[in-house]
């Protein structure tokens, strides 16, 4: 098992794209439409995000070293080398799972699940 | 002349040493050492105060924090100092990172093949240069591919098993640590290919501390980082840049002198660090 990885696996987040504040749930144009994840110490956090399609991940590095966002097909989508604080976005149009790693730290893994 | 007459003439030049630097990671300016140039210029005058000054310099990769012209450019200009006639360099993965190493060969791998390899013969040895740290894989490690495999193949064919070889590569050809990605995938092919020869030595750099494994006629060494230190495989949560008390930096960054005893046919791997 990956060490580094260890605080995070099994971590999950569900992002549905409802306000929880406002009960009754979505209401058009006040739907958040971008979700983070935090690169420390070597690992994605979360490892497993679920978003709905149209949201925009956004991906900024705490690390003191660069690390890079690669799809595993290394096409779909693929940042420049993040430094400290650089972030990296991208907008998951289709229901999918996307598989992604650190082309500088391979065995960084994790994936975007859309649905 | 025969061969043999060519090789004892050449054996008569006697022993030769050279010196092995590593992870300079120009550019780097956090706690774990703000100034990473000032540490690579100590390892420079420590290299200059040597007894012997050495015939060549072997860098290890990572010359650069993020691959930018500037950092290549303060490495360069820092290395002009060094004492010796020769610097050969093999890329780390931090000296790629956005265009798969083009900077990095128009300046430092001027006629080598492929992605960057090479080898050299100096002194009756065989010096090779690999690259490990192109078209990384999701979840592998260090990578040197078919095609460099191929190459390493027929560059070895035409040589005698007695001949020493001198292997360089950033990432560890060994399994030094699988889970913090500190190994190459496929060494195992490239070392089969090696077990023929008397006299292996492997030179690595990449986890900025030394280590040193012998597994038959093959002895693996890495060296110390100049810019900053890494914990110990799995003494930490990640392997990232380790913050030290700053008296203790010092100690933690090195040298790595190499002497070649022609008549034992060894070679005697010396690190010293910078404090």
């Amino acid at each position: 098992m990956d060490s580094w990885n260890r605080s995070n696996r099994g971590s999950r987040l569900r992002f549905d794209g409802r306000d929880q504040s406002k009960p009754g749930g979505r209401r058009s144009g006040q739907r958040p439409k971008t979700v983070e994840i935090k690169i420390d110490n070597f690992s994605f956090g979360p490892m497993t995000l679920t978003v709905s399609p149209g949201t925009t991940v956004t991906w900024i590095n705490n690390d003191d070293v660069p690390h890079t966002v690669v799809s595993e097909d290394t096409t779909t989508f693929k940042s420049k080398a993040l430094d400290t604080g650089d972030k990296f976005s991208y907008t998951f149009a289709k229901p999918g799972k996307y598989p992604y790693f650190c082309s500088v730290h391979p065995k960084m893994m994790a994936e975007i699940v859309v649905q | 002349m025969s061969d043999v007459t060519r090789d004892q003439i050449k054996g008569l030049h006697g022993d030769f040493s050279f010196v092995q630097i590593s992870d300079s990671h120009i550019g780097f300016n956090k706690a774990a050492n703000p100034d990473v140039t000032a540490t690579l210029r100590e390892a420079i005058a420590k290299v200059n105060a040597l007894p012997t000054p050495p015939s060549l310099v072997l860098h290890t990769g990572d010359l650069t924090q993020l691959s930018k012209p500037d950092e290549f450019d303060i490495l360069s200009e820092s290395l002009k100092s060094l004492k010796t006639d020769t610097i050969f360099f093999v890329p780390g993965e931090h000296d790629v990172l956005n265009d798969n190493g083009a900077e990095f060969r128009a300046r430092f791998g001027k006629g080598t093949q492929g992605d960057g390899w090479y080898s050299f013969d100096q002194r009756g040895i065989h010096f090779i240069g690999l690259v490990n740290v192109l078209n990384l894989r999701a979840g592998r490690l260090g990578y040197l591919g078919p095609d460099q495999l191929a190459w390493l193949k027929n560059d070895l064919a035409h040589l005698k098993s007695s001949t020493p070889i001198i292997v360089l590569a950033h990432i560890p050809l060994w399994a030094v640590y699988p889970q913090w990605g500190w190994g190459t995938d496929d060494s195992a092919e490239a070392l089969s290919y090696l077990k023929r020869f008397g006299s292996v030595t492997v030179l690595n750099g990449h986890i900025h501390q030394t280590m040193a494994k012998v597994e038959g006629n093959i002895t693996f060494h890495t060296a110390c980082s100049t810019a900053f230190p890494q914990p110990q495989p799995g003494q930490a949560d990640s392997p990232g840049p380790m913050k030290v008390p700053a008296e203790q930096l010092r100690g933690l960054l090195g040298i790595t002198d190499v002497n070649f005893v022609r008549h034992k046919h060894t070679l005697a791997v010396v690190d010293s660090s910078l404090a």
